[in-house]
């Protein structure tokens, strides 16, 4: 006892002590100015671009820009985009979770390597496989065309790319939350006689919904934000299938610049948005777990 | 519930995309990516003048893109009733893949259903630092040369093959010195935009290149755009006679019931007024009147021509363009 306490001492008033502690402030220091320039330069600077450009001829030009029809109709074609992807991603999201946590089959590791998917392959190859399989040389298109079914080049193709690319979204949040938990509070609620449903409505689903809604709004902001596997599906005709990261890059290759970066400071704003929400559902759920904690901390 | 809405929402979608064609007519018009501001004003005036003859309206869905990407959408199922395109070639394929139109239709309109021609001109910055006059000062060293890829962009293609008639013509025929002067062209190039106005902005906004080579329509633009005392067009002595066809898309306007308006859509555009519209969008008309007019406009060059110097679009294609191809074996990225 009396050494580990004269240890202490030394340690504490050695140089090599007092050297290893302002080490470590400077190493501090040094790592939050690196992070901040880095910040600064990907994120700031490209940010403070884009309002710049878009406010470059004041306030009017700013706003007269969504006054026209097709950004209007971008903007509309986005938020229906976003509408359906995301509810069906939530569905979907939930039910694999679900599956994945809380039984145990063969080809579950494969089941979870397929969800991710989408993350693992380019946009663009997302694009193309609907291309490949509903457009006029593809495999369904001959039976579409004769039915007059239009997928691709129409809005239910960039649905079904809006989706295809966003539906890792609520599944990953889900997964290793509803792993970690286990099924014993819905063996417990079974056991009490709960049925399925109420088990699902007053057990799981409480327990997750922090990270329901944390994916939720990720995959939100990618459905808004996707350009490439929406690109190639679109066909870009203005009013119909422009989305909005689609519109802003027909404005900008028609050197109408202001309006490019005011529509484009739309999905600026979305993105802070998002970084808002995103931090305002991690606190609320930081808050919940520690209001969790302390009543079983007092018991013991 | 939620299921039951989502799906009801699926199935009107489906459904309001199936039935466009209620009320007034919407013509979509495929075409490539320099047309935007000529194809914005010819729409607005064959609207009136078709209000005036059928007392229809008429709406335009304008879809723009390098000229082979938009000409594979086509293929692939987009819906168009007329294609505008940057070359004959690409309708071609349309006709070629997908049997959409017959193979024969460029016989049928006016010369070679291309009712406006343009040329590629090179658009260097004020005072042409680097002093290029003619195709040879491209491939000198530290000459850094802004085209869009000949695969996907039209554009590129004319700029390509007038970079090989030059070659041609300069060394008597010899296709290995051809050869060896499109490899060192394409060497002085850091960028392949996938179309010509990508290109343009590559050049124009982001300031790359010595050099950009372009439709003489798309450089006119930029000056417009720009303002002349940032950049200057220079016209080599020789050329290509750029012929950006126009066709009628027969499986979709019988399917639309659009067949009338289409075709009046595009007989128009060798209207005086039509030719007026294309010279103005500086493209170069083909009305021997209206040419006469804008005379001052466009510089005389020797143009070399598709038909006569490369044997028509099929055969430079398959030379070219084709997987494979003379493009393909002398263009290796990043060497």
């Amino acid at each position: 006892m009396a050494a580990t306490i004269s240890m202490l001492k030394g340690a504490s008033n050695s140089p090599v002590g007092l050297a290893r502690s302002e080490e470590n402030v400077w190493i501090k220091r040094g790592l939050i100015i690196v992070t901040l320039l880095f910040l600064g330069f990907f994120l700031f600077l490209p940010l403070a671009a884009v309002f710049s450009a878009a406010l470059e001829k004041g306030f009017g030009a700013y706003f007269a820009s969504f006054d026209d029809p097709d950004a209007l109709a971008a903007i509309k074609l986005t938020l229906i985009a976003a509408g359906i992807a995301v509810p069906l991603n939530l569905v979907f999201g939930l039910a694999a979770a679900w599956l994945i946590a809380k039984f145990n089959f063969a080809g579950k590791s494969v089941l979870l390597t397929l969800i991710d998917l989408p993350f693992a392959v380019s946009p663009v190859i997302s694009g193309l496989i609907y291309v490949l399989l509903f457009g006029l040389q593809g495999w369904f298109g001959p039976w579409l065309a004769e039915h007059d079914i239009k997928i691709i080049f129409a809005v239910p193709g960039i649905v079904l790319a809006t989706v295809f690319v966003t539906f890792p979204f609520v599944a990953r949040e889900l997964i290793p939350l509803m792993q970690e938990q286990g099924s014993d509070e819905e063996q417990a609620a079974l056991v009490l006689g709960a049925n399925g449903w109420q088990t699902f409505w007053r057990v799981t689903l409480p327990n997750v919904k922090w990270a329901l809604l944390y994916g939720v709004i990720l995959c939100n902001a990618r459905a808004m934000g996707e350009f490439g596997a929406v690109s190639v599906v679109s066909g870009h005709i203005r009013g119909m299938t422009n989305t909005i990261p689609l519109h802003v890059e027909i404005l900008y290759n028609e050197y109408n610049f202001v309006a490019a970066f005011a529509v484009a400071s739309l999905l600026a704003i979305l993105a802070l948005l998002t970084l808002v929400a995103k931090s305002l559902v991690e606190w609320r759920a930081r808050q919940e777990l520690a209001a969790a904690l302390e009543p079983t901390m007092i018991k013991d | 519930m939620l299921k039951k809405r989502l799906l009801l929402t699926v199935a009107a979608l489906l459904l309001a995309t199936a039935n466009v064609q209620a009320a007034e007519v919407t013509l979509l018009n495929v075409s490539y990516d320099p047309t935007r501001e000529l194809y914005t004003e010819f729409n607005a005036a064959f609207a009136k003048e078709w209000q005036k003859l059928s007392g229809d309206k008429v709406r335009f869905r304008q879809s723009h893109g390098g000229s082979g990407k938009q000409a594979r959408g086509v293929i692939d199922g987009l819906e168009a009733d007329v294609v505008t395109l940057a070359l004959a070639g690409d309708i071609d394929a349309i006709a070629e893949r997908a049997k959409l139109l017959p193979a024969d239709w460029q016989q049928r309109l006016p010369y070679n259903s291309a009712p406006y021609t343009s040329t590629i001109v090179f658009l260097v910055r004020k005072g042409n630092p680097k002093g290029i006059k003619d195709w040879n000062d491209l491939v000198k060293p530290g000459v850094s040369v802004i085209t869009p890829n000949p695969k996907t962009s039209g554009g590129a293609r004319w700029n390509y093959l007038a970079a090989w008639g030059y070659a041609i013509n300069q060394n008597n025929g010899d296709e290995a010195k051809a050869r060896a002067f499109i490899s060192a062209l394409f060497k002085n190039v850091p960028v392949l935009d996938s179309g010509a106005r990508g290109a343009t902005t590559t050049f124009v906004q982001r300031g790359l290149g010595d050099v950009f080579l372009s439709w003489e329509n798309e450089a006119f633009l930029a000056l417009k755009e720009f303002g002349a005392d940032k950049f200057e067009i220079v016209a080599p002595p020789l050329s290509i006679l750029a012929e950006p066809s126009v066709a009628l898309v027969d499986k979709v306007v019988d399917k639309r019931g659009t067949r009338k308006v289409a075709e009046a859509y595009l007989n128009y555009l060798y209207s005086p007024q039509g030719q007026e519209i294309a010279a103005r969008n500086f493209y170069r008309p083909r009305l021997p009147e209206v040419a006469r007019k804008y005379e001052k406009q466009f510089p005389a060059l020797q143009l070399l021509t598709i038909d006569k110097d490369f044997g028509g679009w099929k055969q430079a294609q398959k030379k070219h363009f084709d997987d494979g191809g003379i493009f393909d074996q002398i263009y290796q990225p990043g060497r």
